[in-house]
């Protein structure tokens, strides 16, 4: 790699030919504020607070798409920059509500922190015209406030290039410029998959999830109802982040006594019923290649990818699982199995979900999930808003016991809790898949072939005589790279796992902010540490899924198991 | 009804429109670039951009619908909604203004019942304002289609529409 010389705020440093002076500012520990741009995404220099002042340069240039240059002075810190990055805030919250102190990403908000940071405490062009729109609230997983939007584009990088949706765009002109679907539609009109990614990346609160923290509190606070729990695999190893615990902590056992202290009856785990899915999904998997079923099968557990494949590819549903998701596969066995159990009506049951994900509550609210004869999950809740609960409850968190899940819906194996990362879903399967097959104990259960953070990645995995031809995908631009090469018949896998979040859910819509490489990769070795510390790391060792089978369920792809816990796909019309 | 739904009265053929659309999408496929010019001839035959036709040139050329949306309201030249058969543009530049070209244009809009930047149901007219006509000279003043009609008063309004059709 070429290296040049350059000076910055007189330092001497090296950085690759090639880098922006951002990049090359950041690698030798120089801040530089920025609002549009994003580490992973293409920079875009549309904000103009990064500005620099750069030897050779008539004006001050945007350093996050500004090269570096052999012999380059540059300062960062000038009066002349303070001023102008001042001023670029200043413009902004002229145009920007001023309710922060009742905005739902207040604390989160990278605006915010910018104008505190640079110390704005007037602003000059107050009073001046100002844009108004109307609130979009129209789907279950997303509420997009156009009044708040700073036009940095990042919702449209991301959807367009990480997730290859391009639900948004700019559309108009000048001031009347807006991030917009196409005809300026709802979400609800637009191809949306309600992955959340654009909330991930949103600096203010222009796109936030839909809250339902009131509707949980309202549960609880109902004396008729019970209220149940279920926290999935990635939410453990990401919850510390939203309340002051550094990324990649695990904590797992704070998190059911927090529950408890809110008020829930019940603390289950999702991880139960990932295990519930690997037995459904491994042996349909099973089932399809000894009498020949459409393979490749793809896993369905992740909402956004299937609303995708429903929207853009409905020609190959047949692909999909039929397995439910284990948020949904949990609701129902809970207002089944789990009522009769414990004598309670399910009517007076609230099912409630922790996920790491937006685009669970509109899966929750699809109109065939309701196989329990009522609603299978009431409420769900991402990672952020259950902080956001804790927080109001006032739980000092860092101090709470560590406490175990109730039973019998609360054990999960090691192989559970990996869902929660991409090829997670894959190496579980297979660990089951494997041992149905062989009749034996696997001597090893880590097939590390399935990991890795490559957006596509495949292997053959020897299942005793069979070899299993396998792939793994996140994120949905991938995905549909994936779906190309199955329609024209270059994709000869037996089974696919698709995740529609970049690192799967680790790095779900509704996880807490920010994110990037880094902390999901730490969110993600905690998910491994997990799997590692379980004494069970096979779903078929579930001791509680082994007594849903043997007491009540029947067989794996039995009558009972079919009518609960598989589903059926259909178009989507936009 | 999108423009594959839509079929011709006579035969139940593909409707001719389809056909001319796709006669302009094939003179540009494969070229990139080509949106801005696609979308200036599409418009040439419609008179503005139907939505179903929009749907079906993102479809056709595989750049997203948001996107097309972007460029279309991005360029005042392109309409998403039908035109009048007359296009009244009046003048609301500084000349025209310090002469009374708010009135003309309070006046136009009563008389046809619509405001700036809409059209009559009976697509006979539409109207909007331009920020100056180089005319000014003539202030106040308006243009439709090609005509240019100067030193306007409220009351010659009238009988200067009735001459449209």
């Amino acid at each position: 790699m070429t290296m040049v010389n350059l000076t910055i705020n007189g330092k001497q440093i090296q950085a690759p030919q090639g880098a922006t002076i951002l990049e090359a500012a950041r690698g030798a520990g120089i801040h530089i504020p920025t609002l549009c741009y994003h580490p992973e995404l293409r920079p875009e220099g549309a904000c103009r607070l990064c500005m620099v002042e750069a030897s050779g340069a008539r004006t001050l240039v945007a350093s996050c798409v500004y090269p570096v240059s052999e012999g380059m002075v540059v300062n960062t810190n000038t009066n002349k920059v303070r001023e102008a990055r001042k001023t670029v805030v200043e413009l902004l919250l002229a145009n920007h509500p001023k309710d922060c102190l009742s905005c739902q990403k207040s604390g989160d908000c990278e605006l915010q922190k910018i104008a505190a940071d640079l110390g704005v405490r007037k602003i000059r062009f107050d009073g001046g015209e100002r844009k108004a729109h109307t609130i979009d609230c129209s789907n279950p997983s997303l509420v997009r406030d156009q009044e708040k939007c700073i036009l940095c584009g990042r919702c449209i990088r991301v959807c367009r290039d990480v997730q290859g949706m391009s639900v948004y765009s700019f559309a108009r002109r000048g001031f009347d410029t807006i991030v917009a679907p196409a005809f300026e539609s709802d979400l609800k009109d637009a191809v949306c998959t309600y992955c959340g990614q654009c909330a991930s990346v949103c600096p203010t609160g222009a796109i936030v999830e839909k809250d339902d923290t009131e509707k949980v509190w309202a549960a609880i606070n109902d004396p008729s109802k019970v209220v149940l729990v279920q926290t999935a695999p990635a939410v453990r190893v990401a919850l510390g982040e939203e309340l002051g615990i550094p990324a990649g902590s695990i904590v797992t056992g704070k998190m059911v006594a927090a529950l408890r202290r809110l008020g829930f009856d019940k603390v289950f785990d999702t991880n139960f019923s990932a295990d519930l899915t690997i037995m459904e999904e491994g042996h349909e998997f099973l089932h399809r290649l000894q009498n020949g079923g459409v393979l490749p099968m793809i896993t369905s557990c992740s909402p956004g990818w299937v609303n995708m494949i429903e929207l853009k590819y409905p020609e190959l549903l047949p692909h999909l699982s039929t397995a439910k998701s284990p948020q949904q596969m949990f609701g129902a066995v809970a207002k089944t199995y789990y009522a009769e159990q414990a004598g309670i009506d399910p009517a007076n049951i609230v099912c409630v979900s922790v996920m790491p994900c937006t685009a669970k509550k509109a899966e929750a609210e699809r109109e065939e999930m309701c196989a329990s004869g009522y609603r299978d999950v009431d409420v769900v809740i991402t990672t952020r808003e259950l902080g956001r609960m804790i927080r109001e409850a006032g739980l000092d968190f860092a101090h709470l016991p560590e406490e175990a899940y109730d039973s019998p819906l609360g054990a999960g194996t090691g192989a559970a809790v990996i869902f929660g990362t991409t090829g997670g879903v894959m190496e579980a399967a297979l660990r089951t898949v494997a041992e149905v097959v062989l009749g034996e104990e696997l001597a090893n259960v880590d097939y590390h072939d399935v990991r890795g953070m490559e957006q596509t990645r495949e292997a053959v995995i020897k299942v005793g005589e069979v070899e299993v031809k396998i792939a793994v995908v996140h994120t949905l631009a991938s995905a549909r790279k994936m779906l190309e090469r199955i329609k024209d018949g270059t994709a000869d896998y037996h089974f696919i796992e698709v995740m529609a979040c970049p690192g799967g859910c680790i790095g779900g819509g509704g996880q807490p902010v920010p994110v990037n490489s880094e902390i999901r990769r730490m969110r993600r070795e905690a998910l491994f540490e997990c799997d590692r510390a379980s004494e069970l790391r096979k779903s078929h060792e579930n001791p509680e899924i082994k007594q849903l089978y043997d007491t009540w369920l029947g067989k794996p792809l039995g009558e009972k198991a079919h009518s609960l816990l598989h589903t059926h796909y259909s178009a989507q019309k936009r | 009804m999108s423009l594959t739904e839509r079929k011709c009265s006579c035969c139940g053929c593909d409707n001719p429109e389809k056909v001319q659309v796709d006669a302009i999408l094939a003179k540009f496929e494969g070229k990139k670039g080509s949106l801005i010019p696609i979308l200036q001839e599409v418009q040439s035959l419609y008179n503005y951009l139907p939505k179903d036709v929009l749907e079906y040139v993102a479809e056709q050329t595989r750049i997203p619908i948001s996107e097309i949306y972007g460029v279309v309201t991005f360029y005042s030249l392109f309409h998403l909604n039908p035109r009048g058969r007359n296009i009244v543009r009046v003048c609301q530049g500084t000349a025209c203004h310090v002469r009374g070209g708010k009135l003309i244009l309070q006046t136009l809009e009563k008389e046809l019942g619509i405001k700036a930047g809409h059209t009559t149901d009976d697509l006979r007219f539409t109207l909007e304002t331009v920020a100056c006509i180089g005319a000014c000279g003539l202030a106040p003043v308006m243009q439709i289609n090609d005509d240019t009609h100067g030193r306007l008063t409220p009351d010659k309004l009238p009988a200067i529409l009735q001459r449209y059709e």
